[in-house]
């Protein structure tokens, strides 16, 4: 198991490091979380809705959109001077392979999603400095489990045509019990409400995470191996 | 007789069936007497709901199966499911509006089996995208079959996270602990139409797998 571990962190650090390098996709990812934010911005009404009603959604979708754009460029990166093909045929198991992948996608969407949260504030002038913390880890519970199926298609992707235009169309389903249950618990937080109110979300957004991280990382290497 | 023959005379039974539940609904079953004949829609509404759950349900057991036995045979089947499966839930997302309109007031509304049957629709579009989107066989299959899965797990999730919202939509009045509160013609008029469901559910999925292996040039299997 320890051997899983340590393929998954090696894998994890050679895509980290790459990012790191260019920085391309990254900041690209953060202007077009910027960017989204400020659209809605100019999609409502101030005098008519209030900031706090729109927040959830707000952020929410913003994140969705964020981690899509994310996704795609998981494998996209491997298809250069067919590396994908280079790292099955590497002594890396599969789930090592795809541990590393889903590593090192939850630090590229937690870095988005850490500039796009502040940026929110700022934006929307909503106070969350007293439900940070529960704030933080809902995101996380919520992040874990899309960014696990993403991971899994965007490996799927990107040997098909259209493949940035595929991802989301397959993804987006999928992002519905996670995408629900953050908003509704990001709108009792913010409302002030104890979160035992949100128990059942809570319960919802565990389980998913457990059941999809380990159904794709089951379901990985029938994906890649010929 | 070939398989596509054989899928034809089933489809033509099961055509045969759904006239005479038009025949049996409005001649022999009673008029709901809240909902007056706009309640007829029942008979064609929660049949074709029972036959997308099943086409669904049938795409993810061949994608088990596929990717345990890879077995092309499973595939080609959990492919005609999905598009069949496709067929019967846009009949249940056209049917659902127009029996809503009169008896909800509105056409549409985010409830809970309403929102996860379109995402179902949307699940079997996604999953007819991919399909076309890959040109090599083996990896079409190999991806759908992937994607058969996910989607078959992810379905309780949206229900129950759609549940946790709210719903307007009866709560089951046929399959409960206590005895069903149908009244009895109407049951047997639901029953029948489930049973021609299913007949139409296999004649259209056998057609469309006759075709498949047509389509392939593959071997009579």
């Amino acid at each position: 198991m320890s051997e899983v571990w340590r393929h998954a962190w090696l894998i994890a650090q050679k895509d980290l490091r790459l990012e790191f390098r260019s920085r391309t996709a990254l900041l690209s990812a953060i202007v077009f979380t910027a960017l989204v934010l400020s659209v809605f911005n100019f999609g409502r009404d101030p005098s008519a809705v209030s900031p706090l009603d729109l927040a959830p959604s707000i952020l929410w979708v913003t994140f969705t959109f964020s981690s899509v754009l994310a996704l795609n460029r998981a494998f996209q990166l491997e298809l250069e001077h067919q590396s994908l093909e280079g790292l099955l045929v590497s002594p890396i198991g599969r789930t090592g392979l795809y541990l590393g992948k889903l590593i090192a996608n939850l630090a590229f969407v937690a870095v988005v999603e850490g500039v796009g949260l502040p940026l929110f504030v700022l934006f929307f002038d909503v106070p969350i400095g007293h439900i940070l913390l529960p704030l933080v880890a809902v995101m996380a519970l919520a992040t874990v489990g899309f960014v696990a199926v993403g991971t899994l298609f965007s490996a799927m992707v990107i040997r098909t045509r259209f493949a940035e235009l595929m991802l989301p169309v397959l993804l987006l389903p999928f992002l519905i019990p996670p995408l629900t249950g953050a908003a509704q618990v990001t709108s009792r937080l913010l409302a002030g409400r104890p979160l035992s109110e949100v128990g059942g979300w809570l319960k919802l957004l565990g389980a998913f995470d457990i059941v999809f991280v380990a159904l794709a990382t089951l379901l990985f290497p029938p994906t890649v191996d010929e | 007789m070939t398989l596509l023959a054989k899928g034809r005379w089933i489809t033509a039974a099961g055509l045969a069936g759904l006239a005479a539940v038009y025949v049996r609904a409005l001649a022999y079953t009673p008029v709901e007497r809240l909902q007056g004949l706009a309640q007829k829609i029942f008979y064609v509404h929660v049949p074709a709901a029972w036959s997308a759950m099943l086409a669904m349900g049938l795409v993810g057991l061949a994608s088990i199966l596929f990717l345990l036995l890879k077995d092309e045979r499973y595939d080609r089947f959990a492919a005609s499911s999905a598009e069949v499966g496709t067929v019967f839930c846009g009949v249940m997302l056209t049917s659902g509006p127009l029996w809503a309109k009169p008896v909800w007031g509105t056409w549409w509304t985010w409830d809970a089996r309403l929102t996860l049957t379109l995402f179902l629709f949307f699940l079997f579009v996604g999953y007819l995208l991919l399909r076309g989107a890959v040109q090599e066989p083996g990896l079409r299959a190999r991806y759908s079959a992937v994607l058969g899965i996910c989607g078959l797990v992810l379905l309780p999730f949206i229900h129950l996270s759609v549940y946790l919202f709210r719903t307007l939509h009866p709560m089951p009045i046929v399959l409960k602990p206590s005895a069903p509160s149908l009244p009895g013609t109407m049951l047997v008029t639901l029953l029948f139409s489930f049973v021609v469901f299913t007949v139409l559910y296999i004649g259209f999925v056998t057609q469309r797998y006759a075709i498949a292996v047509r389509e392939e040039g593959a071997p009579h299997a």
